[in-house]
């Protein structure tokens, strides 16, 4: 239980409320003693006042009548209920008349204004008749008093108790006081519920991610369905460990390639260097073997940097610049690359109807691409009856734009049109072609990164691949 | 002659290059060395970058072999740092990075070409070949010689032996590029890059078809070869 409340008090919610209370106490405080500092001040003059008041009537009865007067009306108004006090003294400081008992040694020799505790006698409130001797309450109370000496040496003292202001001053400490302790209790039983919740919260989290982090990557974060932060924290979590398995799929199927037809040319490698070394052959031999070496190593080069552009394409990290490409003159450029090529293998290359388009992109990636494609279409339908042709075409519908390259070749089945994208997936049938097979999955992985696609089409015969662009210019 | 034999000559004509070699990778380093020995050619090694800065700033090079990635100063920052202080001496950049991005940064670093790892030495001892300080001289001529093989950069006419050939524009192109570096080997894929400014490996033997086109149109009805093909690397113009 106290490792719990200890576990609680290290949230950082908790740390937080503490860190409000502490600051709202210290505010609280503050406005506290102001206000009953305030109130004093005020309630203080108002008695001052009240004073000045009495002792203005007192000297109206004086001027009337003399002392006989002033002495009358002072045990008059010390009969009367309140908390008022009256002394009438002679000159020598003894009581005449008035309600004051005791009086502190030397209060009557300076005159002006006191404020200290007096012993006086209080009348009962509704009270008209003056209580017997000892009855009436005789207290000593914290009082301001006005000390007057009168022309002929006698001393009028009028005071009052400042029993209210100090009474109302210590209610308002009391209530606020309370009120505060209450708070400060419901601060603590919600640090408790919510720091625990979240405490709860947090370890089914730490405790889902560490099953994750065992090897378990298919797992995910618990979402209350509250969309609560912790909930948002779990989604966005969940949606990155969903890239990542995706990530992870991506490059287990690289390497699962790369090892199932990487493996073959380097079989054949090996064997044939083992085969010319078994044998005796001429000069001559050696240098042809050792030729064939170099090409084969060549075209293993080509396959893996084709794979590591394809992935790093496809791992959306690539920081290839883009610019305005005129998509128009890269396919005239690409057909103009390829045309010797393919009236050399009996193809006819044509490119017409070209429409004008732009696109932000990158001209190498796409001129590399449109290169494979229309490689690939020249490679295929090199054997076609009655002779192969590849159209190029561009058109623009809207700010979708289609680069087609449409051959007469075999074609590609269409259950199969999905699988030939794929890295390094060569149909059965074009198995004998050269080539890395990887053509294609560059296209596609091009077409991707330009936020685009790559369309595959059966004609009748031959196969038509799109690179479809959205968002021309 | 064999033809092999004729590339090997013809280094030797173009006279052995001093070469710079700065890479941390000893056996890469070793290897690059040999090499560029056995091609006739003088390397000196520096295995990191802040000594391969001093060497190059000390000595005359003809040619700057760079890896990108070294300890204790980066290729580029080298390459960027001799620019800075006046040294023209050009530098071919090595990087296991293949991105178009990379390639684009290390010219603008002052890189004078950029090969991706691993590369063929046949690829690397042309680029530098083309690249020597010496060799490129023929910026300003407007008119390149081969034997009686004559291209005019400004009429933008191709004649041998006094008889105009008509060639389309990229063949011209292709003709002029191989005329400007006469006697050095040029390969594919620096045909692709400055003929048809693409970076990337051309596959198949599309440059090559290129090639024996232009070959008809020069050779056809001459006795004397001019476009030389050399085995496991690309091809020369040479009388």
């Amino acid at each position: 239980m106290l490792q719990r409340l200890n576990a609680i008090f290290r949230t950082t919610a908790v740390r937080l409320s503490a860190l409000y209370l502490l600051l709202f106490l210290i505010s609280a405080l503050v406005l506290v003693f102001y206000m009953t500092s305030l109130s004093t001040r005020m309630l203080t003059a108002q008695t001052r006042e009240t004073i000045e008041e009495e002792a203005l009537s007192l000297a109206r009865a004086y001027e009337r009548g003399g002392i006989p007067v002033l002495a009358r009306s002072v045990a008059q108004r010390s009969r009367q209920p309140g908390a008022n006090l009256y002394l009438l003294a002679d000159a020598n400081g003894r009581p005449l008349a008035g309600n004051v008992d005791a009086l502190d040694p030397g209060v009557l020799e300076t005159t002006g204004w006191t404020q200290r505790p007096f012993a006086y006698r209080r009348f009962g409130e509704g009270t008209t008749r003056p209580p017997a001797e000892g009855t009436a309450e005789t207290e000593r109370h914290q009082a301001i008093a006005q000390v007057i000496r009168l022309p002929n040496q006698m001393i009028v003292l009028i005071g009052r108790d400042l029993g209210e202001p100090e009474r109302f001053q210590s209610i308002i400490r009391r209530s606020l006081t309370v009120a505060l302790g209450l708070m400060g209790l419901g601060a603590l039983l919600i640090w408790f519920f919510v720091g625990r919740q979240a405490l709860t919260r947090i370890d089914r989290l730490s405790e889902a991610s560490r099953r994750i982090m065992g090897g378990d990557l298919s797992g995910r974060l618990p979402v209350t369905g509250a969309g609560d932060e912790f909930d948002r924290l779990s989604e966005n979590l969940n949606a990155m460990l969903a890239r990542i398995a995706t990530l992870n799929d991506g490059l287990k199927q690289v390497s699962d390639n790369i090892a199932h037809d990487l493996k073959t040319p380097l079989t054949r490698l090996r064997n044939r260097a083992e085969a010319v070394l078994s044998g005796k052959h001429s000069v001559a031999q050696y240098r042809e073997a050792l030729e064939g070496t170099i090409a084969e190593s060549d075209q293993l080069i080509r396959t893996f940097n084709a794979i590591l552009m394809i992935s790093r394409l496809q791992a959306g990290n690539s920081a290839e610049e883009t610019t305005p490409v005129a998509l128009d003159q890269t396919v005239r450029d690409v057909v103009e690359l390829y045309e010797p090529l393919a009236e050399e293998q009996g193809v006819e290359l044509t490119a017409h109807e070209l429409a004008e388009g732009a696109v932000m992109g990158n001209r190498e990636l796409i001129g590399q691409a449109l290169s494979n494609i229309v490689d690939n279409a020249i490679k295929y339908s090199a054997g076609a009856d009655g002779g192969g042709k590849v159209e190029v075409s561009l058109t623009r519908d809207g700010s979708v734009i289609r680069i087609g390259v449409a051959d007469n070749g075999p074609g590609i089945p269409e259950e199969d049109r999905a699988r030939a994208i794929e890295r390094f997936v060569r149909l059965e049938q074009s198995r004998s072609q050269p080539g890395s097979g990887l053509g294609l999955s560059l296209a596609d992985a091009v077409m991707k990164f330009h936020g685009g696609a790559l369309d595959l089409a059966g004609r009748e015969p031959g196969l038509k691949v799109d690179m479809v662009f959205k968002g021309a210019a | 002659m064999s033809l092999q034999q004729s590339f090997h000559d013809d280094i030797a004509g173009n006279g052995p290059m001093k070469i710079l070699v700065i890479e941390d990778d000893r056996e890469a380093a070793e290897y690059l060395e040999k090499a560029l020995v056995e091609a006739g050619h003088t390397a000196h090694v520096a295995r990191d970058g802040e000594t391969g800065f001093s060497l190059a700033d000390a000595e005359s090079y003809d040619v700057l072999i760079v890896d990108r990635m070294l300890p204790r100063r980066d290729g580029l920052s080298v390459i960027a740092g001799l620019r800075a202080r006046g040294n023209e001496t050009p530098a071919l950049i090595l990087s296991a990075l293949g991105e178009v991005d990379d390639r684009v940064k290390g010219l603008r670093a002052g890189g004078d070409d950029y090969l991706t790892k691993p590369y063929a030495f046949a690829e690397l001892l042309a680029r530098i070949e083309v690249l020597n300080r010496r060799a490129t001289v023929r910026d300003g001529e407007t008119m390149y010689r081969a034997g009686d093989l004559e291209l005019d950069r400004l009429s933008h006419t191709v004649k041998r032996a006094g008889r105009e050939i008509t060639l389309q524009p990229r063949e011209f192109r292709l003709l002029e590029y191989l005329m400007r570096h006469g006697g050095q080997v040029v390969t594919r894929t620096m045909l692709l890059e400055n003929v048809w400014d693409y970076h990337f490996d051309p596959q198949t033997n599309v440059i090559d078809v290129h090639v024996s086109r232009l070959r008809s149109k020069i050779e056809k009805g001459f006795d004397k070869p001019l476009l030389h093909t050399v085995r496991g690397a690309g091809y020369m113009l040479k009388a």
